[in-house]
């Protein structure tokens, strides 16, 4: 406590015209009988002739507004796309779409390459008469089937769809063929390389096309 | 004695500073226990007798609340020990049965979660049989049908978060309806008409699957996604529009009355 009992009560400063409790705030207590409206408490305290004038114009104020709402719309906007942008890292560690492999005489004939399934999603398969490069995604839900060798066949463990040697369904419940990659021969150095950002459709005919198949 | 006791508790300060209103015992403190009360305001005021009997209401949205704070008090639990990273995620969930005591939490949030599709199948259900979706309750029909999606995504995200074969090929699965969006999925119609030349603009590799997983394929930048989506982000937009939909219940009547 601050008051030291021997000095006694602090003096009187005379009469107060406004007590500290109630608030100072003048519209807790009337200055002259009671206000019957908020309308009159504010007559009573701000007469009229000492108002500012109001200098507001109907287009100033809605100029202002509509500079106002427009810069936060665009604030908004910006940052919605700040947002939509910031879920696409700018480095991706994935494996690259374009890998190369082997040279072509390397890949034995009626045989299926499993090097590039687990890295790169892909078979290099030699059917015979055409080296191919085909996608491990199930056509049916996106799982990776197996290849079974014992008998020549991708077989996936999801809901049993069944595959050829060249990827075309023939078992379970798949719609169409594995998908197939781009693939060519790397002049420098005759590797076979594939480019998984291409891909063709068997079903649609588009991997007749050289881009998607190599004769050996 | 319990009446003075009771008497000098009401009489406190401490008592007086959080309850602004007398004892229920009159209508008017009645209501204003529900007004006065963040978390009772969102309820009505009064309820129908009929309104509460079991045998309308079957209490499922009542059990779905529960069983949303069960997930939630047992998901906080489960978050303490598990690490949303590849190395770490699978171990983690066998460790949460094996070394942790109590090792039923995570079999309670699964079966917590199953149950609650359930509940929530059969709360839309009453509804439906009832009536209680015609006007003027059709808006909070609209905003359960969004609730029942919400609840449907917390069970896919946290589908992944085990990390075992059936979670990455059921997330593949799943996610894989993405890229047939129309325009943003870069299978979808329309996503082969954002062409310039031989530039495509909507590609594997920045379409909305993309976006969702953190790459081409369920990865460990997937894992960390579904964990905050799963975790914060799902939650959150539940706990909203649950806010709105009971409170909702209180402003188009209350509970609806038997047909």
């Amino acid at each position: 406590m601050s008051s030291d009992p021997q000095q006694g009560p602090a003096p009187a400063v005379g009469p107060r015209e406004v007590p500290a409790w109630p608030s100072p705030w003048p519209y807790d207590y009337a200055v002259e009988g009671k206000a019957r409206t908020p309308a009159q408490k504010v007559e009573r305290l701000v007469p009229p002739e000492t108002r500012p004038p109001v200098t507001t114009t109907r287009r100033g104020l809605f100029g202002a507004a509509a500079a106002g709402w427009g810069a936060f719309a665009a604030a908004g906007g910006v940052g919605s796309l700040a947002v939509v942008r910031f879920l696409f890292p700018n480095v991706s560690f994935e494996p690259p779409q374009q890998f190369h492999t082997k040279a072509v005489g390397e890949f034995g004939a009626e045989s299926v390459d499993e090097t590039y399934k687990e890295t790169h999603g892909v078979w290099m398969v030699n059917t015979g008469g055409k080296l191919m490069a085909i996608s491990t995604v199930c056509t049916h839900l996106g799982c990776t089937p197996n290849w079974q060798a014992g008998d020549q066949k991708f077989k996936c463990p999801c809901h049993g769809s069944g595959y050829y040697i060249n990827g075309v369904n023939f078992e379970g419940p798949t719609p169409r063929p594995l998908e197939r990659f781009h693939l060519f021969v790397d002049p420098v150095t005759n590797q076979v390389v594939v480019d998984k950002t291409r891909k063709c459709q068997v079903e649609q005919g588009t991997c007749e096309v050289r881009d998607f198949y190599i004769p050996v | 004695m319990l009446k003075k006791l009771t008497d000098f508790v009401r009489g406190s300060q401490v008592w007086k500073s959080i309850f602004r209103h007398g004892p229920p015992t009159t209508a008017r403190n009645r209501a204003m226990v529900m007004l006065a009360n963040v978390f009772l305001h969102l309820h009505p005021v009064r309820a129908r007798a009929s309104g509460i009997r079991l045998s309308f209401t079957w209490c499922m949205g009542g059990l779905t609340f529960f069983l949303f704070l069960v997930e939630t008090v047992t998901g906080i639990l489960l978050m303490f020990y598990y690490r949303p990273v590849a190395a770490s995620a699978f171990n983690d969930i066998v460790a949460l049965r094996e070394d942790v005591p109590l090792g039923i939490m995570r079999e309670i949030h699964r079966w917590g979660a199953h149950a609650m599709v359930i509940t929530v199948w059969l709360h839309m259900f009453r509804v439906f049989m009832t009536g209680s979706y015609k006007p003027p309750r059709e808006f909070n029909w609209g905003i359960g049908v969004v609730l029942l999606v919400v609840t449907l995504l917390l069970s896919f995200t946290g589908y992944l978060l085990p990390w075992d074969q059936l979670a990455i090929w059921a997330v593949t699965v799943g996610t894989n309806m993405a890229r047939a969006h129309p325009a943003i999925g870069h299978e979808g119609p329309g996503s082969n008409l954002l062409v310039i030349d031989d530039i495509q603009f909507v590609t594997s590799g920045d379409d909305i699957r993309y976006a969702l997983l953190g790459g081409r394929f369920v990865g460990e930048g997937t894992l960390l996604r579904f964990y905050v989506l799963h975790c914060i982000a799902v939650p959150v937009i539940a706990m909203v529009l649950m806010a709105v939909h009971f409170w909702r219940v209180r402003k188009d009547g209350g509970i609806s009355g038997p047909l």
